[in-house]
């Protein structure tokens, strides 16, 4: 077990140190997550609609567009210069491939929710301080349902045609549960009502991290199969 | 051909046979259709979900065929009822469609197969083709009491299971007989159905093999 975990460390390291030097997607990605943002604060009647109410939605939609971006990018960078084929030479587990992605897409999407929150607090003038432990414990549990089924489904659609178009289309079906479950939360905690009245729902997106995380690393490997 | 007959003979039961709801009047007899219809869609994604964990098991490429055949016939019956529901709706709720939990997660259930199949065509490769729809297969299965969760969880217009519940039914008997009918017209059909679909694509594996020998 340990090799796996230090394989994992290792490509996730790997991801990470190409990323920090050409940060080319780190910056797309969060310039992206700015811009969506800012849109969609255009996309009500302010005289109708407070900001508080369009809120929630907006900084859910803005994490899953995000996180789509980054995904995406794990297993292209592979795709180049048949990289991942190298990858599979190496006397690491298979299971380690998909830690070290599972771990390198956390740390790249978490990285672009971490600055984009300030900046929704900003934009939406959101009363967050007193509850933001509670909101950042649902925006790493919903983070985590999103990366598990991603890398999967980015270790699969990379290998068809149209990879960016069916990336969405495959992901998008299975974020709805921790979306919603993240939209319903977040509106609880920023109008500050008690986290008893969600429970269920934290419930919720916990079960399908459990189910995912392990559904995911358990099928990477049919995947991969040569 | 026999469940296409029989389903024939529900309308005739569901429409006739069967007392017109007190308070929705003679637009509840879409429930008939409905129902079953989005219990075998259920069961459709379901099986495909089971046959692709047995396809990664076996390796057998005609539990790729039939999981395939099993969610394009879910598609259909998908399709069905995301049409019966509106026309249900409209006269009952008032509206076409309503962003219902389980509206919701119907449509993205039935939008995720569509992206299955979609799925099958972009990937050339067959056994590419039955690992990766296997795990999308899988993956679906697992899906599904999540987005049944959300139902409960979510504000909800739409009814709640009346039928399949801890207590007793708190439908009529005779309604739910017409129900319990149209629901095994309905698998048949989807039995009959996969049948066909299996078939042909037993077939189409059978020329393409001709094709690559003939190559």
């Amino acid at each position: 077990m340990p090799s796996v975990s230090r394989a994992a460390l290792a490509i996730a390291g790997k991801d990470i140190a190409i990323e920090w030097r050409t940060k080319t997607a780190i910056i797309s990605g969060l310039v992206f997550a700015i811009l969506v943002l800012a849109i969609l604060y255009f996309s009500r009647d302010p005289t109708a609609v407070s900001d508080l109410d369009i809120a929630p939605g907006t900084l859910w939609v803005t994490f899953t567009f995000a996180a789509m971006l980054g995904l995406n990018r794990a297993f292209l960078l592979e795709r180049e210069r048949r990289a991942m084929d190298g990858l599979l030479l190496t006397p690491a587990p298979r299971s380690a491939i998909f830690w070290g992605k599972f771990l390198g897409n956390l740390v790249f999407v978490g990285t672009i929710e971490a600055v984009s929150l300030p900046l929704f607090v900003l934009f939406y003038n959101v009363p967050v301080w007193n509850r933001l432990p509670q909101l950042i414990l649902v925006i790493a549990m919903a983070t985590i349902a999103f990366v598990a089924v991603g890398t999967l489904l980015s270790a699969m659609v990379v290998r068809t045609r149209h990879a960016e178009l069916m990336l969405p289309l495959l992901l998008l079906p299975f974020l709805v549960p921790p979306l919603v479950g993240g939209v319903q939360l977040t509106a609880s905690l920023l109008n500050n009502r008690p986290l008893s009245e969600v429970w269920g729902w934290l419930k919720l997106i916990g079960a399908f991290d459990i189910a995912f995380v392990t559904v995911a690393a358990l099928l990477f490997e049919v995947i991969l199969d040569e | 051909m026999l469940s296409l007959v029989l389903l024939a003979g529900i309308y005739v039961r569901a429409l006739v046979f069967t007392p017109i709801e007190a308070t929705q009047g003679a637009a509840q007899k879409i429930f008939y259709l409905h129902v079953p219809a989005a219990i075998c869609t259920e069961l459709a994604f379901g099986i495909c979900g089971l046959v692709s964990i047995a396809y990664l098991w076996l390796k057998d490429r005609r539990m790729d065929m039939f999981a395939s055949s099993s969610a394009e016939v879910g598609v259909a019956f998908g399709t069905i009822i995301l049409t019966t529901g509106p026309i249900w709706g409209k006269p009952i709720w008032g509206t076409w469609w309503s962003w219902d939990a389980r509206l919701t997660s119907t449509l993205f259930l039935f939008l995720l197969f569509v992206g299955y199949m979609v799925l099958r065509g972009v990937v050339t490769d067959p056994d590419l083709r039955a690992r990766f729809s296997a795990v999308i297969g899988i993956m679906g299965l697992v899906l599904i009491p999540f987005i049944h969760l959300t139902v409960y969880l979510f504000r909800t217009l739409h009814p709640m299971p009346i039928v399949l519940k801890p207590s007793a039914p708190s439908l009529p008997a005779v309604m739910l007989v017409t129900l319990l009918l149209s629901f095994g017209v309905f698998v048949l059909l989807y039995v009959g159905f996969v049948m066909q679909r299996y078939a042909l694509a037993i077939l189409r594996d059978v020329r393409d093999e001709e094709a690559a020998n003939a190559a």
